[in-house]
């Protein structure tokens, strides 16, 4: 009744490969921007931007990179962490190295950094498949964290050996340091995943897109139609490093504010890898909905017992919070192992024939 | 000219100028690979029978010795005495472990049968969170102390005088060794000549060959979790006897994992051959070209970027199947 698509005749090609061919999905789209944009920050307080607003965004983005790599081009990464580290510090020395850059210019050239090691780690990626690959980027997670510890240079040879990030501002706006209000800053971070999201989006439709989904189906029968799999393979690798690369930057800049090499290690790899599997690998606004919900759900969990008015020790909480987490990935993955993206197509469909069901 | 030689030649001078020193450094590295080669070898039985990259096998290794320390410190005022609670809490262990591959058979593999790898994967790394958040949340996340003496592990140290210098084994570093011989020795034999380890092997090399000859693919799963869950243990029991029981022991298993790249997922020989090259040769590297030239700590990732750069040569890792693709 509300999805109903009938009447709305596509009469030209471009009108039928358009971004939203229903009316319904736009209108959905606008509603959820509506809410990102307007709604929310109507409603929400200093610890919502900090706890669930910011950092569901930020990992939703750093999903999406990995998502292009795995959900797409079929290589599974377990060293995402890795290569946003790469972007957090590649951020931090551009701003250092040049102090009157504009965050925005050094956020999108630190991407570049982490694509290009990202590269580099994927090369084996031409030899080597399945687990044994997954494996071979877990190389690359324990090299650059260890990297990250060890060179000096990294961090302005501070003797914390953390990075902390000063304040800077946008033609006079401050967006980052102690000084910078939450909401500017879930603004800054908000239109960037807005933009990046709109490109991959893009990305994953055109040649690029198709391309990798061939190699992920099945590299050898791409190979044979004529695609360059080392071109295929190694472009995955360098779109998926650059955004989680930003994704890191925009962490350390815009969320935490300072960050010590074990941030980047890798328990933050496996949430961001589950995150990319609850939501749906393959799928753009997967994503999203994983993030939302691994994100939020510790959150939830952390505040439900004073809800209920029980006074259970810190300590205890975060240990059932990690069963609990734990034994909710399983049920998911059980119940639908396609991922939410998928929940949200079967909904959809049947939306859209609602109330018959034939 | 500098760098060229402390790399190329210092090391080696010094090995030969402190053959002692030198032969501390393989025992220790020797000790090290044993252990992760037994880790591995969890590793390589899981996969072989079910396709399972079973990521869990680090976190079965802690569970497994946190539960051994705590049913032996809730015994021990109940019993009396040291040596009788250990007897009792080591079977009541590994009833744990039976019932772990039990539920994890029953609730978390059969409804998964059939799914890619990779979600299996994760689920195992589901099961890893879950048993962090149960073993903490009953034992306590706090570090302890593993019942070494209870058990009857030897704590002394052996001397030796080598080239004039000076070795020193730990025992319990020997018994680690022992034990790990003999246990591998044991499920070699089992492997080979029971029927429920013939069993095993036909499920690794064909699935549905197996099935039809009548093997239950549920009875085998639950053997082979259990064994892995035993393996756990022992490996539980030694490394926590030397580093003490606590989820740090979890990065052990990460060490697992370059050790099955290198020797590769299917093959037992490759675990044991692996597991013991990589303990040699990340502390030999730690110790003479780590420490000096790159800061240290090379350790957590030397071993991966070694076995990366044997895939490169053999994408299957050395003893591994060889992949053999069609369209």
């Amino acid at each position: 009744m509300f999805y109903r698509t009938s009447g709305q005749f596509k009469t030209t090609y471009e009108s039928d490969q358009a971004l939203f061919p229903i009316k319904q999905d736009m209108v959905l789209l606008v509603v959820i921007l509506a809410a990102m944009y307007v709604i929310f920050p109507m409603f929400a307080s200093e610890f919502t931007y900090k706890a669930l607003l910011v950092p569901v965004l930020i990992y939703s983005l750093a999903s999406l990179g990995l998502n292009i790599l795995t959900g797409y081009a079929g290589q599974l990464s377990l060293g995402t962490a890795g290569f946003m580290g790469v972007g957090a510090y590649a951020c931090y020395k551009i701003t250092t190295i040049f102090p009157e850059m504009n965050i925005i210019v050094a956020l999108f050239l630190s991407g570049f950094f982490s694509a290009a090691v990202g590269v580099a780690f994927g090369l084996p990626s031409l030899r080597i498949k399945g687990f044994y690959l997954a494996i071979a980027t877990l190389a690359s997670q324990f090299f650059l964290v260890w990297l990250f510890e060890k060179w000096a240079w990294l961090y302005n040879y501070n003797a914390s050996g953390a990075i902390e990030v000063r304040t800077m501002d946008i033609f006079g706006l401050v967006v980052t340091g102690p000084n910078a209000s939450p909401m500017v800053q879930y603004y800054f971070v908000l239109g960037i995943v807005s933009v990046v999201t709109f490109a991959m989006i893009n990305l994953t439709r055109g040649r690029y897109g198709r391309t990798w989904k061939a190699v992920r189906d099945m590299d050898i029968a791409a190979e044979l139609v004529g695609i360059n799999l080392m071109r295929a393979k190694l472009s995955a690798f360098a779109v998926s490093s650059y955004i989680v690369g930003i994704a890191g930057a925009l962490m350390v800049f815009f969320w935490k504010g300072a960050a010590e090499p074990n941030l980047f290690d890798i328990p933050m790899s496996f949430q961001i890898v589950f995150i990319a599997i609850i939501g749906g690998l393959g799928s753009v606004m997967g994503n999203f909905l994983g993030a939302i919900l691994i994100v939020a759900l510790p959150v939830v969990l952390n505040l439900l017992p004073e809800m209920l008015g029980l006074s259970i020790g810190s300590a205890t909480m975060e240990h059932v919070n990690v069963m609990v987490v734990g034994s909710l990935i399983i049920m998911f993955l059980i119940v639908e192992p396609h991922g939410l993206a998928r929940f949200w197509a079967l909904i959809r469909e049947k939306l859209i024939i609602w109330p018959f069901p034939h | 000219m500098e760098t060229l030689y402390n790399v190329l030649i210092d090391p080696f001078v010094q090995m030969y100028g402190m053959p002692d020193f030198f032969l501390q450094v393989l025992w220790e590295g020797l000790v090290s690979g044993v252990l992760y080669a037994l880790i591995a070898l969890g590793f390589v039985l899981i996969f072989k029978s079910s396709r399972i990259f079973n990521f869990a096998q680090g976190i079965m290794v802690v569970f497994a010795a946190l539960s051994l320390v705590g049913l032996h410190t809730f015994l021990v005022p109940f019993v009396g005495n040291e040596f009788v609670a250990a007897a009792i809490a080591m079977p009541l262990t590994l009833g744990i472990m039976y019932a772990l591959a039990m539920s994890v058979e029953r609730v978390v593999l059969r409804p998964l049968v059939g799914q890619p790898d990779i979600i299996l994967f994760m689920a195992t790394i589901g099961i890893t969170m879950f048993l962090i958040g149960f073993g903490e949340f009953v034992f306590g996340g706090e570090n302890k102390v593993m019942i070494t003496e209870a058990l009857g592990i030897p704590t002394g140290a052996i001397e030796f005088e080598p080239f004039g210098g000076f070795l020193l084994l730990e025992e319990k570093d020997v018994f680690a060794v022992v034990m790990a011989i003999v246990l591998v020795i044991s499920l070699l034999v089992f492997l080979n000549k029971s029927a429920m380890g013939r069993a095993i092997r036909a499920l690794g090399d064909d699935h549905t060959a197996a099935l039809s000859v009548g093997i239950s693919l549920s009875t085998i799963w639950v053997l082979v979790w259990f064994i892995a869950g035993v393996i756990a243990l022992a490996t539980g029991v030694v490394w926590g006897a030397r580093a003490g029981v606590s989820f740090a022991l979890e990065v052990i298993a990460y060490k697992a994992l370059p050790v099955l790249m290198l020797g590769g997922l299917e093959s037992v020989s490759g675990a044991i051959i692996g597991g013991i090259a990589i303990g040699l040769l990340e502390k030999v590297f730690e110790i003479y070209w780590g420490q000096p030239l790159f800061g240290g700590n090379t350790e957590t990732w030397f071993a991966f970027i070694f076995a990366l750069i044997v895939l490169l040569f053999r994408p299957q890792g050395l003893f591994g199947e060889k992949i053999i693709e069609r369209v």
